[in-house]
Parts: C-alpha cells; sequence; structure tokens
C-alpha cells in the first residue's frame, strides 16, 4: 500500500464507501440468482473494487465515464443512484434506462456515466468524443474511459489512443488489467509485459499501478486527470487487479489455476485496505463498520426496490426506436 | 451410420472432420482452443486432437479474425473464422464485404476466398441490444457470399463441411439457443448437405411457412398447433439464405397457393421480404392471398423477460397463418 498520509481519512472514507456499497451489490445480486429469487446476468467486478474507489475520487461530478458490461462498480462510483442499477440489472422499469438496456448498457447521464458497452474496446472511441465535444464546448471536463486488458487488443482501443494522443484530448484511459480476457490470460494475447507499455507508441503517458491499492489507483489516475484538465492530453493508465467471481456471474473459472485465485485473493482489495484504513490514527472499526452497515443497508434497499418494481409495459417497449414513433405499416 | 447427437455435437464433428481430413483447413477465433473451449464448448477437444497450432486463440481483435482468414484463404488454406457472438462482426464487416466477397471478382478469378466465418446468434440469453441479433439480411445483400443457416445436427454438420470446402466464402451461423438440439447425425465421413438446398421438414397442403434457423423450430410447433384446428402447414426450412432455394419454395407455395415467411430478423427489409416478393413475382397469379412476413419487431432487442415482446415467437407464427389461411376450411 502507498503512503495513507497523502488522503485525508474523509477521503479514504469515502473511497472505502464506494468499493463497500459495489461489493455489497454484486453480492445481493450473486446472493439472489443463486437462489432463484431472481433470474439475470452480471459480468462480476468483485475484486476490483479499488478502480471503482479511486474514480470515485478522482473524478469531478460533472467529469465523464465510459465503462463496460463489468461495470456494475464503476456505476456507483460515478454515483448512478443503486436503485437504478440494481432495476437494470433485474430488467424493472426503475433501472436506469427502464429495463430495456440490461446490465451491459447502462447509462445515466445526469451523473456523467454517459454509456455502458458490450462491445468490447467500443468505449474507447466514443470516449475520444466525449473529449472533443467538451472541447468545442470550452468546457475544462474531463473524460474517463475505463475497459479491460483484452480490450486494447481491438482495433478501437489503437484508433482511439492515437487520435486522442494527437489531439491532445483531456481522456484519462483507465485499464483494468484483471488479467484475463474471459478465459484467455493477458500474456497469451500480446508480446509486451504491460499494456501502459502501449501508450509509448502514440506518444501519451502510461502508468502501471497496484490496481488493488485504492490509494495509488487514486494517485495514478489524479495525475492524469489534473493533466487531462490543464490541456496537457491523455494519459493511459493500467491498475492490475483481479476478477474473483468469473466471467459472467455462473462461470466455473476452470482456466484459472487454483493457486494463481488464492493468491489473488490474499491481495481482496476489501480486505487489505481495511487493514491499512485502520492504521490512520482518526479511523476506528466503528467507523468503518458503519459504512459497511449503510452500505449493505442502501443495497438491500435498492434491490428490494427494484424487485417490486414492474417489468417496463409494452407502450415502454415500443417507445425509444426513434425520437417520434414510425408510423405502423411503415414499418 | 448415425447416432443422436446435438448441435455441438454435430458442429464438433464437422470440425473435427475437416481439420482431420484437410491439412488447409485451421480454425481461429477468440477463446476457442482447449481448455477452455469457447464459451458454447463447441470447439472442445478440437486444439488437444489437432494442435494448438490449428486451433488458434486469438487476441479480442475480429478485424484481424477474418482478415487474417482472408490472407491465408489467398494461399489457399481454408479457415474457420468464429465471430463469438454476431453481434461483433461489424468490426470484420470490412474484411467480410469489401475483401473476402468481391477479391473472386475483382482479381477476375486470380485470388478466391474460400473462408468459413462461423458467428453465433444468441437470441434468448436475455443480454440486450448488443448480444441478440440476427444479421443474416446484411449478409444477403452482398453478391460474392454464401449464408447459411442450419437448424438440425445433420443439416449443421452437412453444411458447415460444405461451407469450409465450398470455393467461395460462406457465412455460416450458428443460433447457441439451438445447439442442445438433439437429432440423428451421420457419423461417416464424406456426409454433406448440399448449399443452396432448401428442406421440406413437414407435409402440408394448405399453406407454406417458408423459415429457416431457430425459426424452423417454431415453425413445426406452430404448425402442430394449426393442425389440431385443421389446418395443415408444410414448413420449407430455407437452410441456405444465399442461394435461395427457389424452386424448392416455389414447388411448395405452388401446391399449398398460401405462404407464410418466419424468421427471427427483423421483418422490415429483412429476409422474408426477398422471399416473398420471389414467390409473388413467380406465383402472383396462383396465390390466394398475398404473402405475409413475421419476424421480430422494428426494435433493438430488449434485455431480460422483455426479450420476448420484440422477437419471434410461435404465437407470431400462428397467427400470420390464421390471418393467411384462416378461411382454408370453410
Ligand atoms: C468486439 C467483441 N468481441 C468479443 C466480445 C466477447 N467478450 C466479452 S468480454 C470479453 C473479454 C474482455 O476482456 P477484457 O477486455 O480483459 O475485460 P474483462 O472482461 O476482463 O473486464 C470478450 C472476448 C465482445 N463483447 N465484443
Ligand atoms: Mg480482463
Amino acid at each position: 500500500m502507498s503512503d495513507i498520509a497523502q488522503l485525508t481519512s474523509s477521503q479514504l472514507s469515502s473511497m472505502y464507501e464506494v468499493m463497500c456499497k459495489s461489493q455489497a451489490l454484486e453480492l445481493r445480486i450473486l446472493k439472489g440468482m443463486r437462489s432463484g429469487e431472481f433470474a439475470t446476468i452480471i459480468w462480476p467486478a468483485r475484486g476490483q473494487e479499488a478502480v471503482a474507489g479511486a474514480l470515485s475520487l478522482a473524478l469531478r461530478p460533472d467529469d465523464r465515464l465510459i465503462t463496460t458490461y463489468r461495470g456494475l462498480h464503476d456505476h456507483v462510483a460515478k454515483g448512478v443512484p443503486l436503485v437504478e442499477i440494481a432495476g437494470e440489472v433485474l430488467g424493472t422499469s426503475v433501472g436506469a434506462c427502464k429495463g430495456k438496456g440490461g446490465t451491459m448498457h447502462i447509462a445515466a447521464p445526469e451523473q456523467g456515466l454517459m454509456m455502458s458497452t458490450g462491445i468490447v474496446g467500443s468505449g474507447l472511441p466514443v470516449g475520444v468524443g466525449l473529449a472533443l465535444a467538451a472541447r468545442f464546448q470550452k468546457s475544462d471536463r474531463v473524460t474517463a474511459v475505463t475497459f479491460g486488458d483484452g480490450a486494447t487488443n481491438t482495433g478501437s482501443f489503437h484508433e482511439a489512443v492515437n487520435l486522442a494522443a494527437t489531439w491532445k484530448l483531456p481522456v484519462v484511459f483507465v485499464c483494468q488489467n484483471n488479467l484475463y480476457a474471459e478465459m484467455t490470460p493477458v500474456e497469451e494475447t500480446m508480446a509486451i509485459p504491460h499494456v501502459a507499455d502501449r501508450a509509448k507508441g502514440v506518444g501519451m503517458p502510461g502508468i502501471t499501478v497496484d490496481g488493488n491499492d485504492p490509494v495509488s489507483t487514486y494517485l495514478a489516475i489524479r495525475g492524469a486527470v489534473d493533466r487531462a484538465r490543464a490541456g496537457e492530453g491523455p494519459t493511459l493508465v493500467e491498475a492490475v487487479t483481479f476478477r474473483f467471481e468469473g466471467h459472467y456471474a455462473g462461470d466455473q473459472m476452470k482456466y484459472i489455476p487454483a493457486e494463481q485465485l488464492e493468491e489473488a485473493k490474499k491481495h481482496d482489495p476489501m480486505i487489505t485496505f481495511r487493514e491499512t484504513l485502520l492504521s490512520h490514527p482518526e479511523i476506528t472499526e466503528e467507523h468503518l463498520a458503519a459504512i459497511e452497515a449503510r452500505a449493505a443497508q442502501e443495497v438491500d434497499e435498492a434491490v428490494e426496490a427494484a424487485k417490486a418494481a414492474p417489468q417496463p409495459d409494452a407502450a415502454e417497449i415500443e417507445r425509444d426506436v426513434y425520437a417520434e414513433r414510425l408510423v405502423a405499416g411503415n414499418v | 451410420m448415425s447416432k443422436k447427437a446435438t448441435i455441438r455435437e454435430a458442429i464438433n464433428s464437422a470440425l473435427d472432420e475437416a481439420l482431420r481430413t484437410s491439412a488447409q483447413v485451421f480454425l481461429l477465433g477468440e477463446d476457442l482452443a482447449d481448455p477452455a473451449a469457447g464459451v458454447n464448448a463447441v470447439t472442445r477437444g478440437l486444439a488437444l486432437e489437432h494442435g494448438h497450432d490449428r486451433v488458434l486463440n486469438t487476441p479480442i481483435s475480429e478485424a484481424a479474425i477474418v482478415g487474417a482468414a482472408v490472407g491465408a484463404s489467398l494461399e489457399g488454406m481454408l479457415p474457420v473464422a468464429e465471430i463469438m457472438i454476431m453481434d461483433f462482426i461489424g468490426i470484420a464487416m470490412d474484411q467480410i464485404v469489401n475483401h473476402a466477397a468481391k477479391l473472386r471478382y475483382m482479381s477476375a478469378g486470380r485470388t478466391t476466398s474460400p473462408i468459413t466465418v462461423r458467428a453465433v446468434v444468441l437470441e434468448g440469453s436475455g443480454a440486450g441490444g448488443t448480444h441478440s441479433q440476427s444479421l443474416e439480411g446484411w449478409f444477403m445483400h452482398i453478391p460474392g457470399l454464401k449464408v447459411v443457416y442450419p437448424s438440425t445436427p445433420a443439416d449443421a454438420k452437412g453444411l458447415l463441411l460444405s461451407s469450409i470446402f465450398d470455393p467461395d466464402p460462406v457465412l455460416f451461423m450458428e443460433a447457441s439457443r439451438l445447439y442442445g438440439k438433439r437429432g440423428p447425425m451421420p457419423t461417416e465421413d464424406g456426409f454433406r448437405i448440399p448449399i443452396g438446398k432448401a428442406d421440406v421438414k413437414r407435409q402440408g397442403r394448405d399453406i407454406t411457412i417458408v423459415t429457416y434457423g431457430p425459426a424452423t423450430w417454431e415453425a413445426l410447433e406452430a404448425a402442430e398447433a394449426l393442425s389440431a384446428e385443421g389446418i395443415e402447414a408444410e414448413v420449407v426450412d430455407l437452410r441456405t439464405l444465399l442461394p435461395l432455394d427457389l424452386e424448392t419454395v416455389l414447388a411448395s407455395v405452388a401446391k399449398t397457393r398460401r405462404a407464410v415467411v418466419a424468421h427471427h430478423a427483423v421483418t422490415f427489409g429483412g429476409p422474408g421480404a426477398e422471399v416473398a416478393s420471389q414467390i409473388t413475382e413467380a406465383l402472383f397469379n396462383e396465390l390466394v392471398e398475398p404473402v405475409v412476413r413475421v419476424g421480430a419487431k422494428f426494435s433493438p432487442i430488449p434485455a431480460r423477460a422483455s426479450e420476448a415482446a420484440v422477437t419471434l415467437g410461435t404465437g407470431d407464427i400462428v397467427a400470420a397463418v390464421k390471418k393467411v389461411a384462416g378461411a382454408v376450411r370453410v
């Protein structure tokens, strides 16, 4: 862990709170799926909460974020109401997208969450466009785009980072390198040791950090955000972490060696960060327990509300294909 | 010889035979090699049997997957590229449409690109708009391509082998919801179903349901329900969309004089429009009623249970048939 003295106890607590809510939300959904309480699919980010904590502290409310199908933690980080996340996951009308988008496609522009994509790599070019718009609109807001290690093998990644670097756009590219792309270990699909090395080729800084440590991840992302806001262009931050629940909920993870998983769990950010926090002179066990209890309660309420809400009705399902409904018969 | 097998096993068996009998064949795609062997376990055992140098795991790079297949095919190889979920095919579209499909023509036959692209339709998973589409209509519009979409284990095996060894590029579609479907599957090497041949899956005198892929099963289910009401539907499974087996379709409709076209692709501008138009042009005077199309509603596919509100169901086919043939028995 890096030096927590660089942050105030309230900054540290707020990161921990985001992490707790993210963990509690996923565990609650997984529990519901496993017990048959409801059916859905999620791509869990359990294990990657430190990145969400860091993003939540590094971004301003008006800064933008784009994430992926593995994005529930990022949605929490950007302040999307828990009931909107849970509703979308369950496909009910209180969801951020009225239940029509689903887990993979959550958007909440009021909180600056402009898109979540189910297409690997596709968030990066869109993030470049968000940043371009900020420049046109003379806003100093910054865009963060987050994605996995596997996404850095797509053409979209390479085209987007080059464009952002060439145009010196205010973007921060945050790679959550969890060492696997579905079932494929990262080293099988790239010939360089670090994703961050890819930055050199387009002329922008690339930093690799311990993505299980919210403090060093925050410091790296914050530095990149400050650079972007100052007009100095994009940065690629690679946060090295791990996912504990498989690619999708229910994935048996046969392709992950048991020793690797066991070792990774020793660096579970929820455990290690908690221990670190307790070493802070102003942070007590009671304080952390209160944060955890609050997170659990808010998550429970959100999931109950999401469950109680109806599915989108027929009129809702027909809405939003276009701004105005096309005349029946013409389609 | 024949045995009961699932479509998953049939596709695996076809890939196995192709790899075993031709040194030109190789597979490439995301996560398809053992031990992972893909999200759908379709390629299980093939890398162990034939080597990881012939069953290649790729990075998430669809343009490069299909582009590399095109390149290798120019050198005489017979690559089978996998697009894990069809919705991702847009990224490889340039390679398929502007290269694989046109190289033979544009080089006046001096180069050819006999690739096979396997693309999986995930409708039924509730995953939402970017993981559920049936996009065959896009490819039917491209001269130079062939498009195949089987519904049974035997058809899947025979058509996949025909696709791999076909001299032209073939888009081979698979519905993940049909992977577990069981049926007889010939086991001997050399079994083939020709590309461009439809199959009458059910005989009937009153109306023809022209369909393909997973909709074949809904059409058969609809036909049973209609039979109880005295309407006997003939079900023609196209199996290949490009080239279309018009002969079989027209022979059936000439007999029944009524037709419904059913598919999971969006109805508007979809494959059914082409089929309906061809039937109408050829049999205008024979038809008792206009040909009716049923497919997905004109909407992105919503997530979770709402999916069913937009996608094709057996009830849609029954309703369409009743619209066209409702007066048959009176
Ligand atoms: C263009 C595209 N190709 C393939 C897929 C299927 N797919 C979904 S997630 C995934 C792995 C992505 O790995 P990574 O970028 O490391 O993100 P992670 O899931 O590990 O967070 C793949 C191949 C997809 N969604 N989009
Ligand atoms: Mg990954």
